[in-house]
């Protein structure tokens, strides 16, 4: 295709061929359009500097934020009369606050009249052993028991099962009703057709944002956590159910029917059997995003992990946070392990002797009595139901001895190593960043529309011009221009990044077997941590900055890159890169000429998803210093005074993505349709 | 055919369209004229089954072939309606087939039809038992029972000794063995298969061949079989129906394809095969010249060629095709070596 694009820019546009796309002039000179607008552009923030830019101080508000407040104090004020509220909304929320208090008051909180919650900690290790064991295997049950003791040592257990309950019950919620769903997407196109869109949207918006929003209907608390899990657990449920019913083979599908099923018999007996390692991909998907949200959720009072990390996280205090980020990072490894154990059950079953078969019934009925054994004394006794904590310590048997070690490596990085990471951080922000977010947040308002909408029309297509500019027509609605242009800026440079990172690495992968195997497991490993834990490490490298919430975006989408670049280089037919071999090609050309060019729609999917990535991350890094919308978003948690500013700064947010995934999406189908003629 | 037994299934002026408004193409004189390329053009419509019509005896073997695209698996799934036909009549044991209902058509699917499929079509997650069992579990049929009889199958298949094992451990032709053993488990009257065994290797597919052979031989089923492979179809076939575009050429017994093509298409795809072992002396035989002596060797008319090859070589008269004590021909030499030099010069 390569070939194919320097033909099409070196042909007279006048004597097009009958099959080349007939698109506009600019079409077949790509490349110099944008270098040509973003010159302009430079020009004009040079003679326009700082005017026009919209700026609004960090303590200011606007008519719209304010406005915001009043219609949440009117909710508040109607909660109790309002029939919305008292027939649907408060229904939601009882119904979902009694579960979790069901399942809290199981494992995690005092409940049922009892000082302590019904299992105690031996009683849950028992549980959750067995339960590893039966669907999984011994292995992951032995990793899971010895992980869920460490939370007791690190001082965290009623925090990790307080997250962990928070799991259960969003994960409960969102198999209910993302299972059905899924089988009726995978069954029907029209349903599919539906929910694709909306799923989409579900996903592409950043996780920080509709926490806010929520509150208003379902107020602070478990119930507004399980149901932003929810958005974002969901979704890959469904996805993955409805996929799984789809790659169900149509011959096996037809055998069925041939032989007299009913609809009913095919789907039970037949489809879901049969997709049923797939369904149980999506849950454990549905399990890790659940975890990553639950934590988030921290942000709006849910209990657990996530707001020891959180609270620590606002002192800078690494030690503490490090601690609970590592019980974060346990956790899901577990959960992880534990349930793709279970997808591979089927497979060892298989390989079961006859013996092992008879055997496996008496040894499950042992290790059932033990495990009821263990519940009861956790029942019975403190000592069993409490999780012992050495005299004078705070944290338990190795929690402050982790935190200990955590803060003086931090100290000591921050002393002996800041020439690295100082100077990296300095050059970085001085020669990429500096200039990026100048350009983006100097130059004139109507400039900086101007040429988004002049560049989503020469990358992707008018409809995507079109949305770029509804969507920073409603930014500029929000107030909240400047600090939009400032998030903006982060996110590209933070995504060109990524995309490099993405390339180098991915070609290596996909063409070296040997970097494949050694690579791939590192990042299946990082995809699983949820995004809270990401900002400890850099925060402990280079302080609270901009520059660290951007490094933490990188990491953090990095790994969906590489993967997508690697997938598309593996996938480039073997037949291809054979006869190019043999027509005398080098490894550089082979890469840049035959590879590259082939995996294009790859790279583009990569770059969109790196954006998703990173806009979400870096809205995080608000948290940490990165200021703009995400600190806007957090103080609209903290300050009710700041409610509707941190409101309007999560949809600027969205408009952000929306756009940037529409420009990504049009130039990924642009491609696709080039490649295609 | 064997006139004198009504037909297991009977077809007429059966129609499949693919397309918006596909009813309108079959009612239209104009439409159903035209060719594929026009149709398309026209309608937007593909008509994969034009107008075909044909009987298949009790226990007969009918095998439909074409190259892709011909419209032939689409033809078999007309007649067990997994695809639903445009237009036509269908009939299977004198009931009208097209206005079952979705419940009769489900009962007639589990007890008269079975279907063995070019891509098995298993179910990975379950045993090769459970697999052959698995038409008589959707019927209702309690585990012992249907345990008992898919066995009996497996043995008849040659299966004996894989019950246990799962499908992708088994290879291609193992697991069209299954396929083949879950269609005989419901003892149906009719066994549809649609290309069972394209997708395997040639040794495979020999020895399949002469399986579903030897079933024939032993269960007696009335089959449907789709090819594209005209040796296959001749091998097992008693009649045999030729589709190109979705229409009927011809129908006929293999020496009838072979020995008198109905056009030049038929006659391009019979022309690679080796006559001698098709053809019968009826259709080389030639009227007796005045000159011919008429004393040498009978045969009967329904002798192959290559049977009567060396017959007729190493006698120095013609031979003679009586029947009833009535000389219907005389093949000499010349006969024979017309068709003998023609496989020479295919090949």
């Amino acid at each position: 295709m390569a070939v194919l694009e320097a033909a099409k820019t070196t042909r007279p546009p006048a004597a097009p061929p009958a099959t080349a796309p007939t698109g506009p002039v600019w079409a077949a000179h790509r490349g110099a359009v944008v270098a040509g607008v973003v010159a302009v552009w430079v020009a004009l923030w040079a003679l326009l500097r700082n005017r026009f830019t919209l700026t609004l101080d960090t303590a200011s508000t606007t008519d719209l934020h304010l406005r915001i407040n009043e219609i949440r104090d009117s909710i508040d004020a109607g909660r109790n009369s309002n029939p919305l509220f008292l027939y649907v909304f408060n229904e939601i929320r009882l119904v979902i606050d009694a579960l979790t208090n069901a399942i809290s008051g199981l494992i995690a909180q005092p409940a049922f009249g009892r000082p302590v919650p019904l299992l105690g900690w031996l009683g849950v290790v028992a549980v959750v052993m067995f339960v590893a064991w039966a669907l999984g295997n011994g292995r992951v049950s032995l990793l899971a028991g010895a992980v869920f003791v460490f939370f007791g040592l690190q001082g965290l257990w009623t925090q990790a099962m307080d997250t962990l309950a928070l799991t259960l019950a969003a994960v409960l919620v969102s198999l209910l009703i993302g299972i059905p769903l899924g089988v009726w997407a995978g069954l029907s196109d029209r349903v599919n057709r539906v929910l694709t869109p909306v799923l989409d949207f579900m996903q592409t918006m950043p996780t920080f944002v509709y926490l806010a929003p929520l509150t208003l209907f379902f107020l602070i608390g478990p119930a507004s956590a399980v149901i932003a899990t929810l958005i974002y657990a969901a979704p890959p449920a469904i996805r993955i159910t409805a996929h799984g019913i789809r790659s169900v083979a149509p011959a096996t599908v037809e055998a069925s029917v041939a032989l007299g099923s009913t609809p009913r018999q095919t789907l039970f007996g037949v489809l879901i059997p049969v997709a049923r390692r797939t369904i149980v991909l999506g849950i454990n998907q549905t399990i890790m995003a659940a975890l990553s949200m639950v934590t988030i959720a921290a942000l709006i009072d849910a209990p657990g992990l996530g707001q020891n990390v959180l609270k620590a996280l606002q002192t800078l205090d690494v030690g503490t946070a490090f601690n609970a980020g590592l019980s974060i990072v346990l956790m899901a490894i577990v959960l992880d392990r534990v349930t793709t154990a279970m997808s591979e059950r089927v497979e060892v079953a298989r390989l079961m002797t006859p013996q092992a078969i008879a055997r496996r019934p008496y040894l499950l009925g042992a290790g059932a009595l033990a495990t009821l054994v263990c519940v009861y004394l956790s029942y019975t006794f403190a000592n069993y139901a409490v999780f012992p904590k050495p005299e004078g310590s705070s944290l338990g048997y190795v929690g402050d001895d982790v935190a200990r070690v955590a803060d003086s490596v931090t100290t000591w990085t921050q002393t002996n190593l800041t020439f690295l990471t100082q100077s990296w951080k300095d050059v970085s922000t001085a020669w990429i960043l500096d200039p990026v977010e100048h350009l983006l947040v100097e130059s004139p308002w109507f400039v900086v529309f101007a040429v988004a909408v002049l560049l989503s029309l020469v990358i992707g297509n008018l409809r995507a011009a079109v949305t770029t500019a509804v969507c920073l027509a409603v930014v500029i609605g929000t107030g909240l221009w400047s600090d939009t242009m400032t998030t903006l800026a982060a996110v590209l440079v933070a995504t060109v990044l990524t995309v490099l990172i993405g390339v180098l690495v991915g070609v290596w992968m996909g063409r070296s077997r040997g970097a494949d195997r050694a690579i791939r497991p590192v990042l299946d490993a990082a995809q699983v941590l949820p995004s809270f834990v990401y900002l400890i490490p850099f925060v402990a490298l280079f302080g609270a900055t901009r520059f660290t919430a951007i490094v933490a975006a990188v990491v953090y989408s990095a790994p969906i890159a590489i993967k997508l670049v690697a997938d598309g280089i593996r996938n480039v037919s073997a037949t291809t890169v054979e006869a190019a071999l043999s027509a005398g090609t080098s490894t550089l050309q082979m890469i840049r000429k035959v590879q590259l060019p082939m995996a294009r729609e790859a790279l583009v999917l990569a770059t969109n998803q790196g954006l998703i990535y990173v806009l979400s991350m870096v809205v995080v890094g608000g948290l940490i210093g990165a200021g703009a919308l995400g600190y806007d978003v957090v103080a609209g948690f903290r300050q009710s005074t700041y409610f509707g500013k941190g409101l309007a700064a999560g949809l600027a947010i969205v408009m952000l993505g929306v756009m940037l995934d529409r420009v990504t999406q049009a130039a990924s189908g642009r491609t696709g349709g080039a490649k295609k003629r | 055919m064997p006139g004198d037994l009504s037909p297991v299934i009977s077809v007429r002026d059966l129609w499949k369209v693919f397309g918006p408004k596909a009813e309108a193409v079959p009612k239209s004189e104009e439409l159903s004229a035209l060719g594929r390329r026009e149709l398309m053009d026209r309608t937007g419509c593909t008509a994969a089954v034009r107008d075909v019509s044909f009987d298949i005896a009790p226990g007969e073997v009918f095998v439909v072939m074409g190259l892709s695209g011909s419209g032939k698996s689409t033809l078999v799934r007309c007649l067990n309606r997994l695809i639903e036909p445009t237009s036509g009549t269908l009939t299977f044991e004198g009931e009208d087939l097209l206005a079952a209902d979705a419940a009769r058509l489900r009962e007639l699917r589990r007890l008269k039809f079975s279907m063995v499929f070019q891509h098995f079509g298993l179910l990975p997650h379950r045993r090769v038992v459970e697999n052959v069992a698995y038409g008589l579990e959707i019927r209702g049929m309690g585990r012992t029972e249907r345990t008992k009889k898919a066995m009996e199958v497996i043995e008849l298949v040659g299966l004996l000794g894989y019950e246990k094992s799962y499908p992708d451990q088994l290879s291609g032709g193992m697991q069209q063995r299954v396929g083949l053993a879950r269609a005989l488990a419901g003892d149906p009257d009719v066994l549809f298969f649609d290309e069972p065994f394209s997708a395997l290797d040639p040794l495979i597919r020999r020895d399949m061949q002469n399986e579903v052979i030897r079933l024939h031989h032993e269960v007696g089923k009335t089959m449907v079989f789709i090819t594209h492979d005209l040796s296959e179809a001749l091998k097992l076939g008693d009649r045999i129906l030729i589709m190109r575009d979705g229409k009927m050429i011809q129908t006929g017994t293999g020496d009838e394809l072979v020995g008198a093509p109905a056009d030049d298409y038929v006659r391009d795809f019979v022309s690679d095969v080796n006559r001698s072992h098709v053809l019968t002396l009826r259709w080389i035989m030639r009227p007796p010249r005045p000159d011919d002596p008429l004393d040498g060797p009978v045969l009967s008319r329904d002798v192959l060629v290559h049977e009567a090859t060396r017959v007729v070589l190493d006698s120095d008269k013609p031979i003679r095709v009586m029947e009833n004590g009535e000389l219907l021909g005389v093949v000499g030499n010349e006969e024979i070596l017309g068709v003998i030099a023609a496989v020479t010069e295919g090949s």
